[in-house]
């Protein structure tokens, strides 16, 4: 705003932009170490002194990788669970977010504490019920495992009812006097309007599948069912691990999400904090 | 058409009003998947934190599990080391992060926007991949930071061998991981903060300090009490990075509550201990969460 800067403010300036700039090197130097990386061989990645240039073994570890661990399987398997499930929740957490803004209805108040209570509730003690119940449905190592226990997603139901309360009531209202149908309205008047907070909603819910590690690590007990994290931990955990490998497949799980979450940080950002500071 | 036979007026509330089932069709979804993989699994593992498998028999023990976890030397180190974390890194991950959400706020900040998504990215970042990243960083013989350290005359850290120094380590990978999303929830309640205020403040003769004190902080406040409530919720189920880090090592030094319980639960298949320590661990997040929530709105009221 000010276009006159005196000179006081000018070193004030220099010092607070120097100060937040070695803090953002911080941050950003492991992402560019894991490109370094993952272009090395073991022995070369543990250097001395360190390789802090690109190599030239990046199509070997990838190939390594993808060939000999068959890591395109849980690339395919991640991609397919956390997009089915991005889609899926998003729905699901729309239209219950979509009850609890635009209706009064008996027993709403108890419901909306459920989704609260759950939402506070630590995951953790579910996991050996969920695994039995898996056990019991022979879910082991099936899709609908990963997908269908955190579908409805307390926080993301959350979001979408404080984000759906600013969608005019009398939009709702003058499409129910035109006679369009309940379901009608929902899918061509209300979701269309939530555009911005279904992206916001929809990249946390892939991130949060994509990243998820310890529920898919219980339920997939064979490799060809492994999410990218799951195989990656089995990498990590053999006796000589190769590194190059599996700093490679770390790449590719890193890639593509912060890809994504470049592309569409202006709805995340903004979406996500709708709900978080609006309540 | 039969609606056309109705008097007008009731015509018009038929029509202008959706049928009372409609929200409970909207909903579900929502209930079924609740009732199936939320609400009957925490009953379930209420149930099972009372039992015990003897001779392949799920066996109803009363409070035995509790009883047993209330001298259990490891439960108190789990929770020892728990807490530990949690009072050292949220207070610290916090102060960062309102730091630099006035930093990213102020006009002093050059190229504001990409230092923001610079701090922000590292939550893309799966705990996996960044539990992988960080023990190569971090690893004792070969790792780079270690030679960086050596390379300006600083002596190698044992970062992951040392009881104290894996627990330093757990705490710098959670607030590289965190601290950008805490100051970009900060940042947005900043924004909020009518500029008018500080206008105000200013003509009045305030300092700086001042002014950061009585108008950001209580501007702040609903944005703090979230943060701080969610990240002690988080911290308390701190589960992921001492498993891709440490392995809860060295001698469990880094064991949490939440590795305990997966220890029990699925290296050990003792389900009924496990969901005791589910229980119990759900218990101190209740206890200490409302405590906060207390204390932060009793202070902003």
């Amino acid at each position: 705003m000010r276009i006159n800067r005196s000179p006081q403010t000018r070193v004030a300036s220099l010092a607070v932009s120097a100060v937040v700039a070695i803090g953002g090197a911080l941050m950003l130097a492991p992402f560019y170490w894991l490109i370094v990386a993952s272009t090395h061989r073991t022995r070369d990645i543990f250097s001395n002194p360190p390789n802090l240039v690109p190599g030239d073994q990046l199509w070997t570890n990838l190939v390594n990788l993808f060939v000999g661990e068959g890591f395109g399987h849980a690339v395919l398997n991640s991609t397919l669970v956390a997009t089915i499930y991005a889609l899926l929740g998003g729905l699901v957490c729309t239209a219950a977010g979509y009850a609890f803004a635009k209706f009064r209805f008996a027993g709403q108040g108890v419901l909306f504490g459920i989704v609260l209570v759950i939402l506070a509730l630590p995951s953790q003690v579910t996991l050996v019920p969920l695994f039995q119940i898996m056990v019991q449905l022979n879910w082991l190592n099936t899709y609908q495992a990963l997908i269908l226990p955190n579908l409805a997603l307390p926080f993301g139901i959350f979001l979408m009812r404080q984000t759906m309360q600013s969608v005019p009531d009398e939009l709702i209202q003058a499409a129910r006097v035109d006679g369009a149908g309940e379901f009608r309205i929902f899918a061509q008047i209300v979701l269309p309007t939530m555009r911005p907070a279904l992206a916001a909603l929809g990249i946390f819910l892939f991130l949060a599948q994509w990243n998820d590690f310890v529920y898919p690590l219980i339920v997939l007990r064979t490799s060809d069912a492994y999410t990218v994290p799951v195989a990656l931990a089995s990498l990590q955990g053999l006796s000589d691990t190769d590194y190059g490998q599996l700093l490679a497949g770390t790449m590719v799980s890193v890639l593509p999400v912060l890809g994504l979450f470049l592309f569409l940080q202006r709805h995340f950002v903004a979406g996500i904090l709708a709900g978080a500071v609006k309540q | 058409m039969t609606s056309s036979k109705l008097q007008p007026a009731t015509r018009r509330r038929w029509r202008g009003s959706a049928p009372r089932l409609t929200p409970y069709l909207f909903l579900l979804p929502v209930l079924v998947l609740f009732a199936g993989f939320k609400v009957y699994p925490y009953i379930y593992a209420a149930w099972l934190s009372l039992t015990k498998i003897i001779k392949g028999q799920t066996t109803f023990v009363g409070l035995g599990n509790y009883g047993r976890l209330a001298t259990d030397p490891i439960f108190y180190k789990a929770l020892t080391n728990t807490l530990i974390i949690l009072v050292t890194q949220v207070p610290l991950m916090l102060g960062l992060a309102l730091l630099l959400a006035v930093a990213f706020n102020s006009t002093l900040l050059r190229f504001r926007a990409f230092w923001r998504t610079a701090y922000f990215v590292p939550i893309v970042m799966g705990l996996v991949a960044y539990g992988i990243l960080f023990s190569t960083l971090l690893n004792s013989h070969h790792g780079l930071v270690n030679f960086l350290l050596e390379s300006v005359g600083l002596p190698r850290v044992p970062w992951l061998a040392d009881p104290v120094w894996a627990k330093v380590s757990i705490i710098i990978a959670l607030t590289w991981h965190y601290t950008g999303n805490s100051a970009v929830i900060y940042l947005a309640q900043l924004q909020s903060i009518p500029g008018e205020l500080y206008e105000a403040a200013e003509i009045d003769g305030a300092t700086a300090w001042q002014r950061f004190w009585h108008i950001t902080l209580p501007g702040l406040r609903p944005a703090i009490t979230l943060t701080v409530v969610l990240s002690t919720i988080g911290t308390l189920q701190l589960f992921d990075e001492p498993y891709v880090l440490t392995n809860g090592g060295p001698n469990n030094a880094t064991l949490t509550i939440g590795m305990y319980l997966y220890q029990n639960g699925f290296k050990y298949f003792d389900f009924g201990y496990a969901s005791a320590i589910g229980y119990v661990l759900t218990g101190i997040i209740g206890v200490i969460a409302l405590v906060q929530f207390h204390f932060l709105r009793e202070r902003q009221a």
